[in-house]
């Protein structure tokens, strides 16, 4: 028989630790500190709104780009949060999660033969994505010494002549990073002198405890008309079962990625949608509420981890700490499988991440204090019986 | 700070002043000074434990007693709602808007002793004009908790 599978797909990587995720699976005693989802429930006068549209019988397709209603309200808060002007009808995509929105926007800018910078650690759906368009990745390894932000001299020395996309994921999953206004400016500069269109995935703004509010880099001067703002209901309204997200953009990019949407996914789930307008009108106070409660796990984790001797740079956004382990002479993988083995707790290796993660491991802080108290005891105690 | 750190032990008073200030990115003193001040002010009335005494062998009736009352000339709601409130059977009071003017929370062990309270101690009150007994069949949720609700973490343990 021939190959049924074609080499581009053969050719992906699958992810890098299917091998620890299946020694977890296999010990159901474990505890975990190894989501990517918050822990709260979703709000729920926002489950109710979904409940509500089911009983009224709206079980219907939406039109592809989404609801109106919905594109609105996401125009409205984009004016609300950030002062940007993103026409609904137009400039706006609803999507099945943040993830299809990446797929659909490499898919819609990125031929075969262009390079799409991609600095890592970062989410794992990047470099899978711009491979499947025939994109070649260009991965940049972020810095823990610039606190994993991405400086404009690694921004140069990764453009060439065929670069046409740069993907900024900030705040970063896994790292915890952000980038603020200043960091922002600098790569905002390059974008517009080189040419490039960005991709930024900011599914986890919400989640920003600088003090400040998350800036898009769509606010920059230049950079409204070369950027696709992807986001979603997922981390910050706590719905990533509901699978939703959207893309605002410039008219051209955005209705591309319509038609493709339109191929591939018809439209985002109705129910979801009539949830999410819910989220939009009536969620901030939810979301101030969980962001305080994050932070204050944030300061916990990062505080104990120092204590015990893991370094850990100070990050500001998502729900991840990323500590190194550099010092202790052994790779993430064998960090967290021994963990896992001796102490029945979960990391997720930094080299899930991409290369340069090795050294150190993404621990979440989606866990109730009590949860988290339990788990860095074990950390705690594996640390000592190392030495 | 200080609305955050009410805010958090508002929902867990046991959390210790070590974590306390950890979670709050601030100095123990700083947050041990800040307690004491909110105790002493009056901000922070007390601590106290939600229980589910459903659990437990111990007999309780709890009970909201709407009450209507009639204010005179120098004896307003304040001067009332004490004469009511002094009562240690009575576990909340609040003045509120609508129908009536009270409404008041009384916990007892039996029916029959709350009974005999609202018509022995309440309803003689003088200002007082009527009242209606309502007793709890069933306490679903409490300050923001639901009773008897075990959370399961139906997540995934790892994803990306």
């Amino acid at each position: 028989m021939r190959d049924p599978i074609s080499k581009v797909t053969r050719d992906l990587h699958p992810s890098g630790i299917r091998k620890f995720f299946d020694i977890v699976a296999e010990m159901p005693e474990a505890i975990s500190l190894g989501v990517g989802e918050p822990d709260f429930d979703t709000p729920w006068h926002i489950r109710e709104a979904g409940i509500y549209s089911l009983e009224k019988g709206r079980t219907f397709y939406t039109s592809n780009s989404g609801l109106l209603e919905l594109r609105q309200e996401i125009a409205n808060y984009y004016k609300r949060k950030h002062g940007l002007d993103y026409n609904g009808k137009t400039e706006v995509l609803i999507t099945v999660g943040g993830s299809e929105a990446i797929d659909m926007a490499l898919r819609a800018m990125a031929d075969p033969g262009d390079e799409v910078i991609i600095p890592e650690p970062c989410y794992v759906s990047y470099v899978p994505c711009a491979k499947l368009t025939g994109a070649v990745p260009v991965t940049i390894p972020l810095q823990e010494k610039n606190e994993f932000r991405l400086t404009p001299e690694e921004l140069l020395d990764a453009i060439t002549e065929k670069t046409k996309v740069l993907i900024l994921a900030f705040p970063n999953n896994p790292t915890g990073a952000v980038m603020e206004r200043e960091d922002l400016e600098k790569i905002a500069k390059i974008c517009v002198e080189r040419d490039i269109i960005v991709i930024s995935d900011e599914i986890y703004g919400e989640l920003t405890y600088t003090g400040n509010p998350h800036v898009t880099i769509a606010e920059l001067p230049g950079m409204q008309e070369r950027t696709v703002v992807i986001n979603g209901f997922s981390k910050a309204y706590a719905m990533t079962g509901w699978r939703l997200g959207y893309a605002v953009g410039p008219e051209e990019i955005i209705q591309q990625m319509t038609k493709l949407h339109q191929y591939a996914i018809m439209c985002a789930p109705t129910t979801s949608q009539y949830a999410a307008v819910e989220a939009l009108r009536n969620g901030d106070a939810d979301v101030a509420k969980m962001r305080e409660s994050y932070n204050q796990r944030r300061r916990y984790l990062v505080k104990t981890l120092r204590d015990m001797g893991l370094p850990c740079f100070e990050p500001y956004g998502a729900f991840y700490v990323f500590p190194s382990i550099q010092h202790l002479n052994m790779t993430s993988d064998e960090f967290a499988t021994r963990l896992l083995e001796s102490k029945k707790l979960a990391v997720v290796p930094g080299t899930a991440f991409g290369d340069c993660g090795e050294g150190f491991l993404r621990i979440s802080y989606a866990y109730s204090m009590s949860e988290l108290k339990e788990a860095l005891g074990r950390i705690q105690e594996f640390l000592l019986e190392l030495n | 700070m200080k609305e955050e750190l009410l805010r958090l032990i508002e929902n867990n008073s046991r959390i210790d002043l070590k974590d306390l200030a950890t979670c709050l990115g601030a100095e123990e003193a700083a947050v041990a000074n800040m307690l004491q001040e909110l105790e002493q002010d009056g901000t922070i009335s007390g601590y106290y434990t939600l229980i589910n005494w459903d659990n437990t062998d111990e007999e309780k009736v709890d009970a909201l007693i709407e009450i209507n009352v009639n204010t005179q000339r120098e004896v307003g709601f304040d001067t009332i709602a004490e004469r009511i409130y002094k009562f240690d059977e009575v576990k909340s009071c609040y003045l509120i808007s609508g129908a009536y003017d009270f409404l008041v929370m009384l916990e007892g062990k039996t029916m029959r002793e709350i009974a005999n309270f609202v018509s022995s101690k309440l309803s003689p009150i003088e200002y007082v004009t009527g009242t209606a007994t309502h007793f709890i069949m069933k306490r679903y949720k409490d300050y923001g908790t639901v009773l008897g609700a075990k959370k399961i973490d139906e997540r995934e343990r790892i994803t990306l």
